[in-house]
């Protein structure tokens, strides 16, 4: 191992030392999430983490139980229907947002057309507007058209969100080459041939990221269905689990137990397009 | 106009429409009607009455909203000040080049990320709880020792247990919680961009005898301060609309005594629980124009300082 200019040892060990301490302070409220998942309601303030006994480790390792996870279909809000709500909403709003922003992007990267600067300018515009300052005439807006307490009514507000098409116009900027387009144009390809056999694939890294941004920005919706959606039917996981722990019935196991079921599979997702995740996320700042 | 005449002149209309159409009907027309909404009494979501600029001066002349405002303000200042130059510490220890594990801690500084805004609410409303709540119960066991070590400079492990995290700190739990929630998502953006700074120009400050701190002064800084703009007028917006987090974790989403209130909380509260929309859309539009100021101030600040 050689050492850099002027890393002494003591300074590299001072450097691990912090950043050890600071992936523990990250990882102990997670832990505390797991592990009260699986502890017997009595334990649940009795131990700091695992409930404490004379097996090995100091744990009494066959306390544990999968008791609060059963729970979870018996709690006065049904959980296990917020859970397909949830997937649905994710899915179905990540997908489209997707391809409406991926189309937007390419139209105005790849075409020269009259209203292309008004489209830029559009898309740069609505950046700064901030979401709050839309809740209350938009929840007016949905009462007019008919949408309040219906999926439409969440969902085709979030297809279209401008920062997509930004994202979208940036990656196609450096990922697809004029010339390949105009080759196909030659060949006789249709428009739309073009967009999904050499656009899309082109874009295949940002398409990764913002389909997992989209998901986790639908899964932690929490202002929106709590405006849009009066049922309680029709909630998702973010509602549901906050109407969860603010009604009588609070108990905690039953509630670390349900936000670890609501936070799996994202977190499953995000283990599998992790990379495409990460450099979707910074492209648009750091290659700007 | 090259080739067929449904070519390429139409296609691009085709492509950008769904985007369009969504756009101004979904956002365009509702920041149309902000404008008549926020100078509206409403009595339901169907009927109102036109009042001025009155829901306007009510603000200005409402203590809570101030309390909100202060209490935004704070927060951000805590975003800013303290969670981005952890963030940046956090990137500058991980570009170490002899660092091993690289991916691993990089990976559980991002793990927050992945539990998200409203289930990290729901969780830490559970580990700041009093008496039984695990920041407390750690706490507890932290200071029994030290105390024993230097008696009288810690309170004691019974009053620890008492610290009121989401009462009268409620504030300060939400700087903590967010700091525990984006310090890894803003690491993310400074270690993209020290990645991207130039090697050769730091050997060359190297040879030419440039110290750690100089290097760090004179390349690094001067590297990613496009990115640093970003990410510190990111942050600032996102903290101006901080609402998910206090309203989850703190009684009646404010904490008593308004102490952890924030401008985007007090706007749900007044149009969804208060039903008053106009006032709700007033209080919309001057967060608006804070973060507009916001961005004017960023963007004067950063160019005067790129000139050399």
């Amino acid at each position: 191992m050689s050492r850099g200019p002027g890393s002494s040892v003591p300074l590299r060990l001072a450097a691990y030392a912090v950043l050890a301490a600071a992936a523990a302070v990250v990882l102990v409220p997670l832990l505390y999430l797991v592990t009260s998942s699986f502890k017997p309601a009595a334990d649940f303030f009795t131990s700091m983490f695992l409930p404490l006994g004379d097996g090995f480790l100091g744990v009494r390792w066959d306390a544990l139980t999968l008791e609060q996870f059963r729970k979870l279909g018996q709690t006065d809000i049904d959980l296990p229907r917020a859970m397909v709500n949830s997937i649905f909403l994710s899915s179905v709003t990540s997908v489209l947002a997707t391809l409406i922003c991926a189309a937007a992007g390419y139209a105005l990267t790849v075409y020269r057309f009259r209203a292309r600067a008004a489209a830029d300018w559009l898309v740069v515009a609505a950046l700064i507007i901030p979401p709050p300052l839309l809740i209350a005439p938009s929840y007016q807006w949905l009462h007019t058209l008919g949408l309040l307490d219906s999926y439409a009514g969440l969902i085709l507000p979030a297809i279209a969100p401008a920062f997509g098409v930004y994202l979208f116009r940036q990656a196609a900027k450096q990922s697809i080459p004029p010339a390949m387009v105009e080759a196909a144009r030659v060949d006789g390809a249709s428009e739309l041939t073009i967009f999904f056999g050499i656009g899309l694939p082109m874009l295949r890294p940002m398409i990764g990221a913002f389909v997992i941004i989209t998901f986790l920005a639908m899964w932690n919706n929490f202002i929106g269905p709590q405006v849009v959606l009066q049922s309680d039917a029709k909630q998702p996981l973010a509602v549901a689990i906050y109407q969860t722990q603010t009604g009588y019935y609070s108990d905690y196991g039953v509630l670390m137990a349900a936000t670890l079921v609501a936070v799996a599979p994202v977190a499953v997702l995000f283990l599998f397009l992790q990379r495409e995740f990460l450099s979707g996320l910074t492209s648009g700042a750091v290659k700007g | 106009m090259s080739g067929a005449a449904s070519g390429p002149s139409r296609a691009p209309y085709a492509l950008l429409a769904p985007f369009v159409i969504l756009f101004v009907v979904f956002t365009l027309w509702p920041l149309v009607q902000s404008v008549p909404l926020s100078m509206s009494h409403t009595f339901g979501p169907g009927a109102s009455l036109h009042v001025g600029w009155s829901k306007f001066s009510l603000a200005l002349e409402d203590p809570r909203f101030y309390t909100a405002l202060r209490n935004t303000l704070v927060f951000t200042a805590g975003s800013v000040f303290i969670q981005l130059p952890v963030a940046l510490a956090l990137a500058v220890a991980l570009n170490q080049p002899w660092l091993r594990g690289r991916t691993l801690f990089r990976l559980a500084f991002f793990a927050p990320q992945l539990v998200g805004l409203v289930f990290t609410a729901v969780l830490a409303r559970v580990l700041f709880q009093k008496q039984n709540g695990l920041a407390n119960t750690l706490l507890a066991e932290i200071v029994g020792p030290l105390n024993s070590l230097a008696p009288g400079v810690f309170p004691s492990p019974g009053a620890m247990l008492e610290t009121p995290w989401l009462e009268g700190l409620a504030l300060t739990t939400l700087i903590v919680t967010a700091l525990w929630m984006y310090a890894g998502f803003n690491m993310v953006f400074f270690l993209a961009a020290l990645q991207n700074v130039s090697r050769e120009l730091e050997e060359a400050a190297t040879i030419d005898g440039a110290g750690r701190w100089a290097r760090f002064r004179h390349v690094t800084i001067p590297a990613i301060r496009p990115v640093a703009a970003f990410v510190v007028l990111l942050s600032i917006i996102g903290s101006f609309q901080l609402f998910e987090m206090p309203y989850i974790m703190l009684e009646e989403g404010t904490g008593p005594r308004d102490k952890g209130l924030t401008l985007v909380t007090y706007l749900y509260k007044n149009g969804f629980e208060a039903g008053d929309l106009g006032y709700a859309t007033a209080i919309g539009w001057l967060l608006a124009l804070l973060l507009g100021g916001v961005a004017v101030a960023q963007r004067v600040l950063v160019r005067d300082e790129a000139k050399p």
